[in-house]
């Protein structure tokens, strides 16, 4: 096994982790409001097809992600109104913000499968040609290093900001919150929409820069994988970090595993992502007490406001 | 003026059974505008795509094909949902009753005899409840939370299914196709009508409505589950034995789904393919919660869902819209139903404004005032 193939794998590595880091701090973020989103498949799908609709006609891929961004808010928008204003339950909300993106994300996406944009070749001046780490860490394209800076930011955010506190304060207890004079509806429809604008540009990433194109259901389970992503890192942001390039190298495993010559069957292999997510929920989960520990306390449940 | 939302002292009985109907016909007037909007006449393509897929005998039946597996997983998921236990697997159950339901009659193929079929479908019930088998142990043992393992089981079921049709189970002699042998007479469904695709499979969505109905409402063991869904600590104190009862939902419902896997395979497919199932086990989880996870509703709510995949169908033939619509209606139907429940628990009042309430005399009744001066 040679150092240019350790190089190869980790840049796939953390090309496969940018899209799921983007969605799971988004979906931190929002569960740290006390909202529990699962429709960020639904959503990243939406990002994805209008990103790449966008991109394709205007020819700018900058245009595009703004618009897999608003694709995401809208649909995050469409969730906070359901959930925030008719106190409709969260999960299945959630569930069906999923099944509705998938559906309308085919729909308006069918005249587009089989178009392809051109792809981008961004590399660091100067960095990226130090052998080695080059390769694997000064290569990829920008939006791997804005995730890691949205990491940093949002890590902050919460550690040293007084808007990250209003944001924990609500998720762990929006009565107390709203009788501090904090307007619990705001807050949380403000996580929301963060957490659809990242659901959105993860779609974009996909169908923008990983694959560029567009295919039904390109998400493949992303988004799934992202939500028990944050329950893996406890809702703390450096854990999600080091959950998601995890992530990204249990997908190319087929890649590691061709390299030491074993022929394993790629559907089975492409099995990994989600055994492992298992694998991981039931290893953090056996013990409970540290999911109540971590988890705030409002997740899931609507918040009725005195008026 | 401001409308608001008022909780009401008690549920209501009447919106519960008219927000699906609402949420139905929400549903279909924004399909309208849709259609509206991408230049098809609106209720032309509305006449497409509800009307013509019910406009004669074998269409009816061909529905009924569709109904039987999305009722079937329905029937399980109700189970499940009256318990609180969130199964999403509905689909990987479905698949993966449908593929050891396949390994079976591959393995049977020369055998002959009446009893074949029930073998292979019974291989089909038990397949379902295994992989079923695995969220139940992970949430009574491990406190996995059971929407996220479901989900990744059926990822995983249907890319073991992928690897089966393109290795182990693959026809030889079916020039590389992705797809095993066909299934041999006996391994197939009797059909119940001459000249249609109706098949033995129905029957059983109605016996399972039945069952279903009967386990819930007349029996312990649905009152148990029932109690468990409304208050889990209730029935942590009475003494339910709650592991029981989640191993049981979900065996019931992985069956149900293994059972309408197994079904299609044998059924309309008669042959183990990588499509056998167009999402049956995520509409499934709409039309438990349409039917108001009501047997009888799910009937009701099977045979909406069933319309609206023998729609899309049609759209696609006749006006070239693409087959994903059913998937837009599916979201929109679930996602006004939700809205459409709050009303449920809620009246909408319409505030006065406060200037009028100014305007209004203030009436004090004497007698409280005596009162309150005692």
């Amino acid at each position: 096994m040679d150092i240019d193939l350790i190089a190869n794998i980790l840049f796939a590595t953390v090309r496969m982790g940018t899209p799921l880091l983007i969605v799971a701090i988004g979906e931190l973020v929002c569960e740290k409001s006390g909202v529990l989103n699962l429709g960020q498949e639904g959503m990243m799908l939406m990002g994805a097809v209008v990103g790449f609709m966008i991109a394709f006609h205007t020819d700018s891929l900058f245009i595009g992600f703004i618009g897999a961004v608003a694709a995401g808010v809208l649909m995050a928008l469409l969730f906070a109104v359901i959930t925030m204003n008719f106190y409709a339950n969260q999960v299945a909300t959630g569930l069906a913000l999923t099944i509705l993106g998938v559906g309308l994300s085919g729909f308006i996406g069918r005249g587009y499968v089989g178009e392809a944009l051109s792809s981008v070749d961004f590399q660091i001046p100067l960095l990226s040609s130090i052998p080695f780490f080059g390769k694997a860490l000064f290569s990829h394209d920008l939006l791997v290093y804005i995730s890691i800076g949205l990491a940093i930011t949002v890590y902050w955010f919460f550690k040293s900001t007084r808007a990250g506190l209003v944001v924990k304060a609500v998720g762990e207890s929006p009565e107390s919150a709203q009788s501090l004079g904090l307007s619990v509806l705001k807050v949380r429809y403000l996580a929301i929409i963060f957490g659809g604008a990242m659901a959105g540009l993860a779609g974009g990433y996909l169908s923008l820069i990983d694959t560029p194109l567009w295919a039904e259901n390109m998400t493949a389970g992303r988004g799934w994988i992202a939500l028990a992503l944050v329950v893996f890192a406890s809702w703390r942001v450096e854990r999600a970090v080091l959950g998601a390039y995890l992530f990204g190298f249990m997908s190319i495993m087929h890649m590691v595993l061709q390299s030491f010559g074993l022929s394993v069957s790629s559907n089975l292999l492409a099995t990994l992502p989600y055994v492992a997510t298992v694998v991981v929920l039931v290893l953090l989960s056996r013990n409970q007490q540290r999911i109540k520990l971590f988890a705030p306390m409002s997740l899931g449940k609507s918040f009725h406001s005195a008026h | 003026m401001r409308i608001k939302l008022e909780a009401r002292g008690q549920h209501s009985k009447l919106m519960s059974y008219m927000s699906p109907i609402i949420a139905a016909v929400l549903t279909i007037f924004c399909g309208a505008l849709l259609f509206w909007i991408l230049d098809k006449p609106p209720l032309q393509t509305l006449h497409t795509f509800l009307i013509m897929p019910i406009s004669d005998l074998y269409s009816i039946t061909e529905l009924l094909v569709k109904a039987g597996p999305i009722v079937l997983c329905a029937m399980g998921l109700s189970i499940c949902f009256k318990a609180n236990v969130w199964n999403i697997g509905a689909e990987g159950q479905l698949l993966m009753g449908g593929l050891v339901g396949s390994c079976t009659a591959l393995w049977l193929l020369d055998a002959q005899g009446i009893w074949v079929l029930p073998v292979v479908l019974l291989a089909g019930i038990l397949g379902g409840a295994a992989w079923a088998a695995i969220p139940a142990f992970l949430k009574n043992y491990c406190n996995t939370n059971e929407i996220l393992s479901t989900i990744m089981l059926n990822y995983i079921s249907l890319n073991i299914l992928l690897h089966a049709v393109h290795g182990p189970l693959k026809d030889p002699d079916g020039f590389n196709f992705p797809e095993s042998a066909l299934f041999s007479d006996w391994q197939i469904m009797p059909i119940i009508l001459e000249g249609t695709r109706l098949h033995l499979g129905v029957c059983f969505a109605l016996l399972a409505m039945v069952a279903v109905w009967v386990l819930m409402s007349k029996t312990f063991i649905g009152f148990q589950l029932k109690v468990l869904g409304g208050d889990e600590r209730s029935a942590h104190f009475v003494g339910f034995k709650e592991k029981r009862l989640v191993w049981l939902c979900l065996f019931i419902c992985g069956g149900l789904a293994g059972l309408a896997g197994a079904g299609e395979v044998t059924g309309p497919i008669g042959q183990l393919v990588p499509n056998i199932s167009p999402g049956y086990g995520y509409a499934a989880i709409i039309v438990a919660f349409l039917g108001r996870l009501h047997p009888l509703g799910i009937l009701f709510a099977g045979l909406l869902m069933a319309l609206l995949y023998m729609g899309g169908e049609m759209v696609q033939i006749q006006l070239d819209l693409p087959k994903a619509i059913t998937g837009v209606f599916q979201g929109m139907l679930l996602l006004f139903l939700l809205i459409c429940d709050v009303l449920i628990a809620y009246r909408l009042v319409i505030e006065k404004p406060l200037s009028k309430m100014i305007e209004e005399p203030l009436r004090i009744e004497p007698r409280a005032i005596a009162i309150e001066g005692k």
